[in-house]
């Protein structure tokens, strides 16, 4: 390297933004990851603990219908997939898999289509 | 002439040659399953703003026992990150002073772990006071 | 009578090995022998032609770093009782080119050292006559576990992300940067910016911490590479707030 290091002009790193986003999710996934899994995945499904009609279609129209619910779940689930890409993203690359156009598209490009599918999920629910 | 002749080690496989990068890999594989658990409700999601029979469907495919060992895995992963993330957090954060001494990083931990044990009650009372 | 270990020395010869190879010596030790004197054995006793770096013989100089058992280390600071019955697997420090058995070819990392300009870069320029920089040891307790960098490169070993990219500037450096920036006297954060937060920098690390496990010297290169992640994310994002043409 030598020289060439030293004069190679430096390019600033868009890393900001996807280490922001991964963040953030990860930091979500921490601290409500396993009580929600618990709930939509074990608890209101078999009925253990909630009532077994916890998640009917009532509750969830009523829930996800208010301000309060939609930041929640715009929150929760796009976080969690800009999380998951970015770690993915590194994960590939630590395997040998180097930061290429498909990796970039596949990671962050699913987590954008992700957020965007929620974003009108949501608006087609209303308020 | 110059007899040097650098040798440059291959990297393949360096994460299996030392326990602490297997722990680094399994830590980073639970995105694989936070990933999953996001587009399982993104996929719930979809199927509520198309109704009451896509939400009935996605509900009962929720109970079929292959969701619920799914589950129980995810469950598995996702507690595994948490204890990883507040375990990493003393090194990825400022340092903390308080009262003119700095935080000691198992204190930082343990602040983490028992937020994630507060929030998750707080999370379960609500689902149950809005739910019952 | 002395009890032996046996000790596996990875060997390159560039002008005769194709690539490395483990050769086995037998060595006699006593409970106060590191792995260095362990070596030095060798070399004086059974095989002149042993190549490896050293100095001090008291983890100051930060010379004879080397893979002991597949971890990074000091040789001068892992005994050789705390390795019986052995055997021992020695190898040149991971992530680096073998120049020759143990020796690592560390141009890359001097280059580095230069490009955090490693020096105090004054915020007010005093003259000899205003006097001393004063510093309360609040201010000195900010950077002074970071100061204590040998540059053995045992964190550049440890980090798989230098290794899987050798553009990455790496814990240490960065660490040493961090020490100027996080120090009172010193105003050169902001030209610092530039490679911190480049595509070299800060944001190639993805926290495995391994680096502050093996750091011989409690440096945390870990969290010094992760504490300028959050001021290069918040300079990113603020320099979407300033006027056009004013950002680094």
């Amino acid at each position: 390297m030598g020289d060439d290091a030293m004069s190679r002009p430096l390019k600033r790193s868009n890393a900001p933004i996807f280490w922001g986003l991964f963040g953030a999710g990860g930091m979500l996934a921490a601290l409500l990851g396993p009580m929600l899994v618990f709930i939509t995945g074990i608890a209101a499904p078999l009925g253990f603990i909630l009532a077994p009609d916890a998640m009917s279609y009532a509750n969830m129209m009523a829930f996800t219908g208010h301000w309060l619910g939609k930041a929640f779940v715009f929150a929760i689930v796009p976080l969690f997939l800009w999380h998951a890409g970015h770690r993915v993203f590194h994960s590939l690359h630590d395997v040998g898999i180097h930061a290429g156009m498909v990796a970039r598209l596949v990671c962050y490009g699913g987590a954008l289509l992700g957020t965007l599918i929620v974003a009108w999920a949501l608006l087609l629910i209303g308020f | 002439m110059s007899k040097r002749r650098p040798y440059v080690r291959p990297m393949a496989g360096w994460w299996r040659k030392n326990p602490f990068f297997v722990e680094y890999m399994i830590h980073e594989g639970s995105a694989l399953f936070v990933a999953a658990y996001g587009v399982v409700l993104l996929v719930g999601l979809v199927c509520l703003a198309q109704g009451e029979a896509a939400w009935n469907g996605w509900l009962a495919a929720m109970k079929h026992p292959l969701a619920l060992l799914f589950h129980l895995a995810v469950l598995a992963m996702i507690s595994y990150h948490s204890w990883s993330w507040f375990k990493i957090m003393p090194k990825t954060m400022p340092p903390l002073v308080i009262g003119g001494k700095r935080v000691a990083p198992a204190m930082i931990t343990g602040a983490g772990l028992a937020a994630t044990v507060v929030a998750s009650l707080i999370l379960l009372g609500l689902v149950w006071g809005m739910t019952r | 009578m002395a009890r032996t270990i046996t000790m596996e020395v990875l060997r390159y010869r560039p002008e005769q090995d194709a690539g490395p190879v483990f050769q086995t010596y037998e060595v006699p030790f006593t409970d106060d022998m590191s792995v260095l004197q362990g070596l030095l054995h060798i070399k004086d006793e059974l095989d002149e032609t042993l190549s490896f770096r050293w100095s001090c013989r008291m983890a100051i100089c930060g010379s004879c770093g080397m893979m002991i058992n597949g971890k990074p280390a000091l040789s001068c600071k892992t005994f050789l009782r705390d390795l019986a019955p052995g055997p021992v697997r020695i190898e040149a420090l991971n992530h680096f080119p073998i120049e020759r058995d143990l020796v690592v070819v560390m141009e890359d990392f001097i280059d580095k050292l230069e490009r955090i300009q490693p020096y105090i870069i004054p915020k007010e320029p005093r003259t000899l006559e205003q006097g001393e920089y004063l510093q309360t040891p609040a201010q000195l307790e900010k950077y002074e576990q970071f100061s204590s960098c040998i540059n053995c490169l045992l964190c550049y070993a440890a980090c798989p992300q230098y290794g899987l990219n050798p553009d990455f500037v790496g814990p240490g450096a960065l660490a040493l940067l961090h020490r100027y920036n996080a120090d009172s006297r010193d105003g050169g954060a902001a030209q610092r910016m530039e490679l911190v937060a480049a595509e070299e920098g800060v944001f190639n690390c993805t926290a495995v911490g391994y680096c502050s496990e093996v750091c011989p010297k409690h440096v945390d290169p870990a969290n010094a590479v992760n504490q300028n992640k959050t001021t290069a994310a918040a300079d990113y994002f603020l320099g979407f707030l300033k006027p056009k043409g004013s950002r680094t």
